[in-house]
């Protein structure tokens, strides 16, 4: 079994757009592409409308994907109905790729909620802001799955700083040992904050970490949704088949400021963020398809449109205020309240009932 | 089924109790550092995978917090997993997970995915052992909203509350006090399991109320055997479970002495004992003839097992603090 990634990183159709043969992998058909291509359009719409939102006021925060949105949206892809997903926190336009709502998906960093959503709906699991701790969950999922003889693979996401917690590495070590169908999904970014890669590790690659665990490693060109499906789709088979799991790391940019509360310009220069701009993941993609005559002008123009209804979608959903009821602090806390939860259920209530009388 | 009365030691009752579980319900599985073929350094899984199979019980690689993160995970999907920290502070490096998700995650998610799981976690000092292997850490999951935080004292309540805590829909951290571990009772695990949150008194008085729990509890009860010679009359209460706290329990059988000492082995500052003494002093304060007074282990790091004695609660410590409740007042 070969542990190592291979030399260079994954590229099926490189950054003019050109495909590129590959010994290993092999490139979608035009129609997979186009739906991918749509994803991309509707993930970047996603990511720009969010950090338009906080700057209105109606998010409160966004950590965005920008530049990320082919890592994103090949990780819902490659999954099946029964298939599991662990996102983070910068992980939203995987989760809507993935089938959720939009408006559910940002409940979190609006702060309506903590997880908006159902995760049994979709099989997607809550975001995990606390870094890496969702990786043993997945195992976990995984493997009660197997146990039941179901053929279920768990996708995990997590970032290049991730790659530096201790859960990163007792997750791939677990799940080595057990067996467990999980595919550990790095989208390395470049950066963790302010923190570049040079200060998180000195492997040759995240890649290179899976040999430590017996996990095979694959390195790929995060900006190219061909190589992420035919790399992730080739993992998530692998795991289904009952052969372990597997590590894949993308090379990717984060574009974006990691929130808007953060101020990129104190830790690096214009120049590498262009360099990543002409890079980019939907730009490529469209010329590959538009040169095979594949992406007409009309396609084009359906997809712009249906990422603007996305967009829109979100606006009106996210403009919607409901008032917060304090029963909910209480209700969820354990499966029936315990006494003191309770008396401090009511002590609120009456707080209430005393403002409204005044 | 026909009630069967039977010497077992804790460390049985609490195998027994996991035994009965995994047979009655296929989703119970169990696992952790050494739990499979040896059985646990307690033995307290002993027999289980020869039983079950290396499915249900198995052993996995040394890492605390992947243990209850992939519990975390198995717990989401269908399963009811029992893990065990073998031993109170290796259990540390799990706490992220206990704190940040194990706690959290019903809260988090509305009440759409709850964490049907056990963390068992062998605690406690009196036994002689070498660092890092004496801690009594249950005031940091008793702090955190979410657990339910439970300690048997007795053989019977460890197979009860052992049960009751694989049945309860929320997560139970489950203390178990390894002084306990050998201490032999007749038991009968056809009676009805205890619930969770409901403490229990063990012996009634009319002078002053001692409120225990897990290994401090024998401490307790033997300082009131001592008292009761000694002229006094002293009531016990067994907490059993720390979280949800059983308010009631304890304030009646304070209200109906007027006196009231906490005992546990835990330090004492910020602790459990602290919480329980400000809660009686909110709640029964009219019927006080004195303050509530604790007695804990130290404000010290755990010492080294020459120096457990100066460190432990003792008789002669509890009864001291008896003592000092203000009697000429009264």
């Amino acid at each position: 079994m070969r542990l190592l990634p291979s030399q260079t990183p994954v590229v099926l159709i490189d950054a003019e757009g050109e495909a590129r043969p590959h010994d290993t992998y092999t490139l979608a058909h035009d129609d997979e592409l186009l739906d991918a291509y749509a994803g991309l359009v509707a993930a970047r719409r996603l990511n720009d409308q969010a950090s338009v939102l906080v700057r209105q006021g109606r998010l409160a925060v966004y950590p965005s994907s920008h530049g990320q949105e082919a890592c994103q949206v090949a990780a819902a892809r490659v999954l099946t109905d029964e298939d599991w997903l662990f996102p983070t926190y910068r992980d939203t336009a995987a989760i809507v790729a993935r089938g959720v709502d939009p408006v559910e998906a940002l409940t979190l960093l609006r702060g309506d909620w903590h997880c908006g959503y159902d995760p049994y709906a979709h099989r997607v699991a809550p975001q995990a802001t606390p870094l890496a701790t969702q990786l043993p969950h997945a195992v976990g999922v995984a493997l009660a799955a197997r146990m039941r003889g179901e053929s279920t693979v768990v996708l995990a996401l997590c970032g290049d700083g991730a790659t530096s917690e201790g859960d990163f590495h007792e997750a791939l070590n677990f799940a080595a040992v057990l067996q467990a169908p999980v595919v550990f999904f790095v989208q390395n970014n470049q950066y963790a904050i302010s923190v570049p890669l040079a200060r998180q590790s000195a492997a040759p690659t995240l890649a290179h970490k899976g040999i430590g665990y017996g996990v095979p490693g694959e390195q790929v060109d995060g900006n190219d949704v061909a190589a992420l499906l035919a790399v992730l789709g080739a993992a998530v088979q692998r795991a289904r088949s009952g052969e372990g799991p597997q590590l894949v790391e993308a090379l990717t940019y984060r574009v974006a400021p990691h929130t808007n509360a953060d101020d990129a310009a104190r830790y690096r220069a214009d120049d590498e963020v262009k360099a990543w701009l002409a890079r980019d993941p939907i730009t490529r993609l469209e010329s590959y398809l538009t040169r095979r005559d594949a992406l007409t002008p009309e396609r084009k123009q359906a997809i712009a449109e249906e990422a603007d209804r996305l967009a829109e979608a979100m606006r009106e959903g996210l403009s919607r205020d409901e008032p917060a009821d304090p029963a909910d602090l209480f209700a969820h806390v354990y499966a029936s309240p315990t006494p003191q939860l309770t008396e401090q259920a009511r002590m609120v209530a009456d707080e209430l009932e005393r403002e409204a009388e005044v | 089924m026909m009630a069967t009365r039977e010497k077992l030691t804790m460390a049985q009752a609490l195998n027994r109790a996991l035994r009965d579980a995994m047979a009655e319900d296929e989703t119970v599985v169990v696992f952790g550092e050494d739990v499979g073929h040896l059985g646990g350094v307690f033995r307290v899984t002993d027999g289980l995978t020869a039983e079950f199979g290396e499915q249900r019980c198995f052993d996995t690689p040394l890492a605390e917090s992947a243990i209850v993160g992939v519990a975390v995970g198995m717990a989401m999907n269908g399963m009811r997993p029992v893990v065990e920290m073998q031993f109170d502070a290796f259990a540390y490096p799990a706490f992220e997970q206990v704190a940040s998700h194990v706690a959290k995650m019903r809260n988090r998610t509305r009440g759409r995915v709850a964490l049907p799981m056990v963390i068992r976690i062998p605690y406690g000092g009196g036994i002689g052992g070498v660092e890092h292997h004496s801690d009594s850490s249950e005031a940091y999951f008793a702090h955190t909203p979410g657990l339910h935080v439970v300690t048997p004292s007795t053989v019977a309540d460890a197979y009860g509350l052992l049960r009751a805590a694989i049945a309860s829909p929320d997560p139970v951290v489950f203390f178990e006090p390894k002084k306990l571990y050998w201490a032999k009772e007749e038991v009968d695990v056809t009676q009805a399991v205890p619930p969770i949150g409901t403490a229990v008194v063990r012996r009634t008085g009319t002078d002053a109320t001692l409120i225990a729990y897990g290994p401090a509890v024998p401490v307790a009860l033997d300082a009131a055997a001592v008292a009761a010679q000694e002229g006094r009359s002293l009531a016990v209460v067994d907490v059993r479970t720390l979280v949800p706290f059983d308010d009631e329990t304890v304030c009646q059988a304070v209200r109906a002495t007027g006196r009231a000492v906490v005992v546990a082995e835990a330090s004492g500052f910020a602790s459990v004992a602290a919480e329980i003494a400000a809660r009686i002093t909110e709640r029964c304060f009219h019927s006080l003839a004195a303050p509530v007074r604790r007695v804990t282990g130290l404000d010290i790091p755990y010492p080294p097992p020459k120096y457990e004695g100066f460190h432990l609660p003792t008789v002669d410590r509890i009864l001291d603090a008896v003592d000092d409740l203000q009697w000429e007042d009264g």
